[in-house]
């Protein structure tokens, strides 16, 4: 289908996932109503979580989880070598995500409280820009499908993706939100990276920065603010750290 | 009986949630090897939660699984409130149902169409099928598209909910949304008549293997939250005592545990919940049940596709009556206050692949001192190698039989479980 002339291409992708809960992937199977049109776009060559067909010859790899284990790493670097865009989908692939937690504990402990005497390997969680280039990053936890769309369309055009440069408070007030600070939450709104609409806030919820930090965003004032506003530092600190976007940001006051 | 030589080697098993591996091995006629292992990197989930506030547990354990994100988060939701003695408002109650029936729906359309279907149907992926059967896929992905629905609705997102809180649930929708999403339901039931035909056209594999089945204590209902535990053995626990129901232990080579009660494994699933919670099915249930001759105790692990079916019907038609019941009590409070105190709380949750616990144990302050997840697929890997066995002793020796054939068999029996393998390992 042409529009300006220009026809898109139908560019081959493969899926790939790491350590994490798959929830991106899910993603991609959701908003179901342009679902079909989504799929259309692309040739999907090889997304094992939901097809048996698995070809090599992909252009655009979409990756989901951290990287936590060794042949992880492998499998990442023969990933790079074939995708000529290698794309991080989610707060996992992006920060380390969640996982990033475990990070601070001994590895040794970790195992002992979870298998025992049965040692598993396991490495810190870090993201996927720790080991390879990555060309796009998607935070988010999960990633919206309309920004993955909205990439899919830049992608399909040849056109570069330039994320959102403002914060969540943005498009949460766009819904109407009444700020959640009025209400008594910790919100991470103000130094987030805007784009997901904010669901978080609108659902009742403050915004926990699962999409990192927004471009040039004031961090120490937002830090200054919260210890004003009586939060007390370990609630900061947990919620600062909770999904890896603000790692080394943060030093207890 | 042919003297064949049969050899299956899957790495990461394709259609189904997270990575594990088949191998069989058939020397001659003989059966000398039949494994599943699970190879999922470790998470550390209940590393983790410890130190963490209770505010961070449901938000956290969410993240366990993006297919059963708001099972995990009841579960947790519900281990907390145990723990603290918070009695959440009867609305709540109903919204948080409500929100769980919206999950199953999607999940299980998600498994029955998306990952299982294919293989009965012949193609690699539900993609070709886009094409060559757009009837069915429309049936599918509106099918799945409903039970989204009912979850955003509900709990802000499908993947990874935010109104979920401990202590209730954080909006009620509005009357509109309410309304919509029971029009949607009603709207949705020719799609649900339309699954069951294609569902009845699978030729679905002739396999029996006697195995005990774990899930809530119906007691003439079909519960999904919290309750007594009962397995077809005739063992009945209460929820604290889950561990007494599951029995963990590390197993070599693999990053699962594995789970057994009576016998050396057992299963969960819908097909457990049908078996032990039979009675308590919607009426519409019971005549897919009976149309697609599923009936209990069946101890076909292949037929637990169709269990998720006739569970679609029950949910859609009780999520239905919640909604009613919630347009009544439209103006009723959604939470109560919060008063953390040390203490331990079990959460027992039948999310869309099985039973699921949550145990937390929490300070004064309400923050988790130890936790505990153990989850569906977990309690399913034992039972699920267990049977790899047997199927391929049935299928070997069968006219025609070659590695493609047997692997597909193997393929098609792991798959029949919905397994959620980095859940598993979490």
């Amino acid at each position: 289908m042409k529009y300006l002339g220009i026809e898109p291409a139908r560019p081959k992708v493969a899926v790939f996932d790491f350590t994490g809960c798959e929830g991106c992937e899910l993603q991609l199977a959701n908003k179901e109503e342009t679902l079909l049109a989504f799929l259309g776009a692309l040739e999907i060559v090889n997304f094992r979580e939901v097809s048996s067909e698995a070809r090599h010859d992909y252009d655009i790899a979409l990756l989901d989880g951290c990287i936590s284990r060794s042949d992880e790493v492998q499998r990442l670097r023969t990933i790079r070598k074939q995708a000529k865009v290698v794309v991080a989908m989610g707060s996992c692939a992006c920060f380390g995500g969640v996982n990033a937690q475990k990070n601070t504990v001994d590895p040794e402990a970790a195992n002992r409280i979870v298998y025992g005497n049965h040692f598993r390997e396991s490495q810190p969680a870090r993201p996927m820009s720790e080991w390879i280039d990555v060309d796009v990053e998607i935070p988010g936890c999960p990633i919206s499908k309309e920004e993955m769309e909205r990439i899919v369309r830049h992608l399909a055009l040849g056109v570069s993706y330039r994320a959102p440069s403002y914060p969540v408070c943005w498009e949460c007030k766009q819904r109407f939100n009444v700020c959640t600070f009025e209400l008594g939450h910790l919100c991470l709104g103000p130094i987030t990276r805007g784009g997901c609409a904010a669901p978080c806030p609108t659902g009742g919820l403050a915004c926990w920065g699962c999409r990192g930090p927004v471009p040039e965003c004031n961090f120490d004032s937002f830090l200054a603010m919260a210890r004003d506003k009586g939060f007390p530092e370990a609630e900061i600190a947990e919620r600062i750290g909770f999904y890896g976007g603000f790692e080394d940001r943060y030093e207890a006051g | 009986m042919k003297q064949v030589d049969l050899n299956v080697d899957v790495h990461h098993l394709t259609r189904v949630e997270g990575h594990g591996n088949i191998r069989v091995r058939v020397q001659a006629g003989k059966l000398r090897d039949a494994r599943w292992d699970v190879v999922e990197t470790p998470r550390f989930f209940e590393v983790m939660l410890r130190g963490k506030h209770y505010t961070s547990a449901g938000i956290l354990t969410a993240r366990i699984c993006g297919i059963c994100s708001i099972g995990h988060c009841l579960c947790s939701l519900r281990a907390t409130e145990v723990a603290f003695g918070t009695v959440i408002p009867p609305a709540a109650e109903k919204l948080r149902l409500l929100a769980k029936h919206g999950e199953t729906i999607q999940s299980h359309a998600l498994h029955v169409f998306f990952l299982a279907a294919p293989d009965f149907l012949g193609v690699p992926s539900v993609i070709p099928l886009i094409e060559a059967a757009p009837d069915a896929v429309g049936v599918a992905t509106r099918l799945k598209a409903l039970g989204n629905r009912i979850a955003e609705t509900v709990a802000g997102r499908s993947v990874h909910p935010v109104s979920l809180q401990v202590g209730g649930v954080a909006k009620m929708p509005s009357r509109k949304q309410l309304s919509g999403m029971r029009k949607g339901i009603l709207a949705a039931l020719p799609d649900l008549d339309a699954a069951v035909d294609l569902v009845a056209t699978f030729d679905v594999p002739d396999f029996v293997r006697e195995t005990e089945f774990v899930s809530l204590a119906g007691d003439g209902d079909y519960p999904w939250i919290g309750g007594d535990l009962l397995s077809t053995d005739g063992v009945r626990k209460p929820e604290r005592d889950y561990l007494a129901m599951t029995n963990e232990v590390v197993v070599k080579g693999n990053t699962t545990k594995w789970c057994s009660l009576s016998r050396d494994t057992f299963a969960v699933g819908s097909l457990a919940r049908f078996n032990n919670n039979f009675d308590g099915l919607h009426p519409a249930a019971l005549e897919v049940a009976a149309r697609l001759g599923l009936e209990p105790v069946c101890h076909n692990p292949f037929l637990n596709n169709v269990a998720q079916l006739v569970e679609c019907f029950d949910v859609a038609h009780k999520s239905v009556a919640l909604i009613d019941e919630l347009l009544d009590a439209h103006s009723e409070d959604t939470m109560v206050a919060v008063q953390p105190r040390a203490g331990e709380g079990v959460g027992a949750v039948e999310v869309p692949r099985g039973i699921l616990y949550h145990c937390y144990e929490y300070d004064d302050d309400g923050r988790v001192v130890a936790a505990d997840c153990v989850i569906p697929t977990t309690q399913n890997n034992a039972n699920i190698h267990e049977d790899l066995g047997p199927l391929v002793e049935q299928y070997k020796g069968e006219e025609g039989m070659t590695d493609e054939k047997l692997e597909l068999l193997c393929s098609m029996l792991v798959r029949s479980y919905d397994p959620c393998i980095s859940c598993s390992v979490h």
